[in-house]
């Protein structure tokens, strides 16, 4: 029977995700209106419910790709995928007001610009701390910190080791999570209410996963806005990290 | 119909991809600069096109409103494909680096939303 069942989901790996992943929201939902008493959005707690099952698929499978690596869950890999998810991204641009984006386009832009810098100087500070003091593994290490596709795109432009791209990308994984998890929360804080705010969001923030999903916890709406701008974000980032800021990184550590 | 939505999505969405790669190749960089970012410019501006023509009927609208609506389900996806052991194995340096960088960008985020109610348009603003 149960042979049945896997084969079943093997071979309608998209179908079985779509049952999966509505149950989960179904389940978040009840949690949100009962246990929570609706102060928690039902998505913020689907999406830490997603994380958990992929911290549980990951031990299980030992693979990379979390839940996804599991046989029988293979199609949450395709949903959750990077096509599927700019298609959906891209579907939210309709309800955006050609006015908002343009009036806050140069704030997003700045906040873009400001969201790659920063988290690259916290990054090579933290790693100086931790006692490297290399130009390539600094810079790598930095640029981790913007998101985890710059980081590995950085170190293998500038020839990092192996252990360090790693870390770099642990450092952008964990960054992304954190905003996911953190933004409903901090919402109020960052006075999140406006499309304006929220491209100030995306551009600071960074990674597309963590803006989209932490917009997505703490109003749909805003959504399209944040995602507009942080788009750019890792184009940004693998575009200035291994030129601009290496050299910077080089000439500071020679001195 | 409703495929005439979809194929819109799809082609901004694709178009939008071709754009950013190109320009990525341009800058001599391997990876995609905002090629999604383009998309939903162009998608922006292609719903104002139609709409001022009187070609985009609520049928048609429905085919890019429902991925638009799929959009949360996704992420959830996401979440759960998501690197997690990896992440935390990172040790403490990874830790403290991804802490810190949140951190001070929700705190830069925080300031530059808070200088935002100086301006001529209303926060309440309904979207």
């Amino acid at each position: 029977m149960w042979e049945i069942i896997e084969k079943a989901a093997k071979d309608n790996g998209l179908v079985a995700a779509f049952a999966v992943v509505g149950l989960v929201m179904l389940a978040s939902g009840f949690i949100s209106r009962k246990l929570t008493l609706g102060r928690v959005q039902g998505s913020a707690i689907a999406i830490l419910i997603g994380l958990a099952l992929a911290w549980v698929g990951g031990k299980v499978s030992g693979g990379t790709k979390g839940l996804a690596d599991v046989a029988l869950f293979s199609g949450i890999g395709l949903l959750g995928g990077t096509m599927l998810r700019d298609f959906a991204i891209v579907a939210t641009a309709f309800e955006v007001h050609p006015g908002e984006a343009r009036r806050s386009g140069w704030i997003g832009f700045f906040a873009l610009m400001l969201g790659t810098v920063l988290p690259f100087l916290v990054g090579v500070c933290v790693a100086r701390a931790f006692g490297y003091t290399d130009a390539v593994s600094l810079t790598t290490l930095g640029a981790g910190a913007v998101t985890y596709i710059v980081g590995p795109v950085t170190g293998t432009a500038i020839g990092a080791s192996s252990e360090v791209i790693a870390l770099s990308i642990a450092t952008g994984v964990l960054k992304a999570i954190l905003v996911m998890v953190s933004t409903p929360a901090a919402a109020e804080f960052m006075r999140l209410k406006t499309p304006r705010s929220a491209m100030v969001f995306g551009g600071l923030a960074g990674t597309v996963s963590g803006v989209t999903a932490g917009l997505a916890a703490t109003d749909r709406k805003l959504v399209p806005y944040g995602a507009l701008v942080a788009t750019f974000h890792t184009g940004i980032g693998c575009l200035l990290c291994p030129s601009l800021f290496f050299i910077a990184v080089k000439a500071i550590v020679r001195q | 119909m409703i495929i005439y939505g979809t194929a819109l999505l799809a082609l901004c969405h694709m178009l939008g991809i071709i754009c950013g790669e190109s320009l990525g190749r341009a800058l001599g960089m391997k990876t995609n600069v905002g090629g999604v970012g383009i998309a939903m410019l162009l998608l922006v501006g292609m719903r104002a096109w139609l709409h001022g023509r009187g070609r985009l009927c609520p049928t048609t609208e429905g085919g890019v409103n429902y991925w638009g609506a799929i959009y949360i389900p996704v992420v959830v996806a996401m979440a759960m494909s998501q690197n997690v052991i990896s992440a935390l194995r990172g040790g403490p340096m990874a830790i403290i680096a991804a802490v810190v960088t949140v951190l001070a960008c929700g705190l830069c985020i925080s300031l530059i939303n808070r200088a935002e109610k100086v301006g001529s348009q209303p926060a309440d603003k309904p979207l």
